[in-house]
């Protein structure tokens, strides 16, 4: 069996790859003289994330690593990895590089974009099958709003980018014109795991180990959906779809049967919530398979509990270490859902997709 | 359906509400604006009493931040999880179709009309120049 036999047949899209900045320098000749300057002479050498610490085994898998042990820096080691091993139809990156982070929120704008704007040069322009998410500076919503008209017209962006863990709910009306705009320009919202440290990472306090922040994710996700469905966001902008990235998704219907339980009773605090919380999210809520979060004999029984074949959406998770070798399916996914998850849901997600054309 | 004679109508003047416990059954009737509703003192999730529960109005809304608060008075919730009732249907408002609460039909009779049916009005005495609540369960 050649590496990508599991894949043949289904022209998969893989829906979470992870480019990694090498330094700062490397953004550099993307930014303004001012900033450029800058960033040299304060000696800012990296923005590399603790969310994602370079060394910790999560984050590149061993036998992705290069000899400085980093890796996932080109465009070769994407093809060599997962684009021609698996044979991937389109993939679409999301950058995650500790630009939500930074304070000044002038500072985060021009870095975001210089981020953005590395994306574009050093991936997109180098293999057609790659398609990207615009990273938002939402330290100002304003200048977000900016950045996604600024780049939108370019069509190889396919989906917003936020963090799980910012600075705000994002139902809070504030964000809803960054919704419009997704919907005006068919931008899917994606919400990767992941915090900008504007809050402890659970809502008990800082954590003190990584073992805790990763899976501190997940309450994030929960929270943000929470806000989602009760602010009305997603139900005024019914065209949205917001796709959660390395959320994980079994805890997805324990989660949902507290939500919809407990708003039957209290369905007249948020009136506009006219339609039960699960019927919404399977409307508009997607998520990434990457992790999945359950052993492989228990998968089946645990998708059942979502009673949607469309929320899932296939990802390598490259290079973040989810899986050996070429299992990058996860082990008890029905093979009846393979079509859907592989291809077919993340279509019905991201309407850019479906041009094909570049820019 | 045997008829039941809860009351006089005076003793539910309205916005008020009254138990009737008979024949091992417990309903609750309501006076909306002189019109007499009857439903169940069990609510259908896990049984709470509707008879305690908080009588509010309806509130809609076209979109988030907009109040459409209307029918005040009309909507009983379970003390127990809070889960809405329609009086005037029994319907719950989150799914009116699966959700509800068994209605039973109410009228008000004359006294003098009591008197003569096939009533049973064994616990008080009816008087013929009165009105009463009567109920069908």
């Amino acid at each position: 069996m050649s590496p990508s036999a599991i894949f043949q047949g289904h022209r998969p899209i893989d829906c979470d790859l992870h480019p990694m900045v090498p330094s700062m320098r490397a953004l550099t000749p993307y930014m303004d003289e001012f900033w450029a300057d800058q960033v040299v002479e304060r000696n800012i050498t990296t923005l590399d994330s603790q969310s994602w610490p370079i060394k910790a085994p999560k984050t590149i898998r061993a036998d992705w690593r290069g000899p400085n042990g980093r890796g996932a820096e080109t465009v070769e080691q994407l093809r060599t990895q997962v684009l021609d091993r698996f044979g991937i139809e389109t993939g679409i990156l999301n950058p995650l590089y500790g630009v939500q982070l930074v304070l000044n929120a002038d500072m985060a704008v021009a870095f975001t974009r210089a981020l953005n704007d590395w994306t574009r040069a050093e991936w997109l322009d180098k293999d057609d099958r790659l398609r990207a998410s615009i990273v938002l500076p939402l330290q100002s919503i304003e200048a977000s709003l900016e950045e996604i008209e600024r780049l939108a017209g370019d069509r190889r962006f396919v989906q917003v980018l936020a963090l799980v863990m910012g600075d705000r709910p994002l139902g809070k009306r504030d964000y809803w014109p960054i919704y419009e705009a997704c919907e005006r320009h068919g931008l899917a919202f994606g919400i990767h795991a992941g915090s900008a440290y504007r809050h402890p990472q659970t809502s008990v306090g800082w954590t003190s180990w990584y073992l805790e922040e990763y899976a501190a994710n997940q309450q994030g996700f929960q929270s943000q959906l929470a806000s989602l469905i009760t602010e009305g966001a997603l139900t005024q902008h019914p065209k949205l779809k917001v796709v959660l990235l390395e959320s994980g998704v079994t805890w997805l219907p324990g989660f949902l049967w507290r939500l919809q339980k407990t708003w039957k009773g209290v369905r007249f605090e948020t009136p506009w919530v006219t339609r039960p919380p699960a019927e919404i999210l399977r409307d508009q809520i997607r998520l990434t398979v990457q992790p999945l979060d359950a052993p492989e004999t228990e998968v089946e029984r645990a998708l059942a509990h979502l009673r949607s074949d469309d929320m899932l959406l296939w990802a390598s998770d490259w290079p973040h270490w989810q899986f050996d070798g070429d299992d990058a399916i996860p082990p008890g996914l029905p093979e009846r859902l393979l079509p859907k998850v592989l291809r077919e849901n993340a279509l019905a997600t991201y309407a850019r997709l479906h041009e094909g054309a570049l820019a | 359906m045997a008829k039941h004679v809860v009351c006089a109508v005076s003793e539910i003047p309205p916005g008020e509400r009254k138990l009737l416990e008979t024949d091992g059954k417990r309903i609750v009737v309501f006076n909306l604006g002189g019109e007499y509703f009857a439903l169940s003192d069990r609510c259908p999730h896990q049984g709470g009493s509707l008879c305690s529960g908080l009588v509010s109005g309806h509130v809609e809304s076209p979109k988030p931040g907009v109040y459409h608060y209307s029918r005040k008075g009309e909507m009983v919730r379970c003390p127990w999880h809070y889960w809405e009732f329609d009086i005037r249907t029994g319907k719950s408002w989150f799914d009116p179709k699966r959700v509800q609460v068994r209605q039973f039909p109410a009228q008000v009779e004359s006294g003098a009309a009591l008197v003569e049916g096939p009533y049973q009005a064994e616990t008080f005495p009816v008087r013929v120049e009165d009105s009463y609540v009567v109920v069908e369960a």
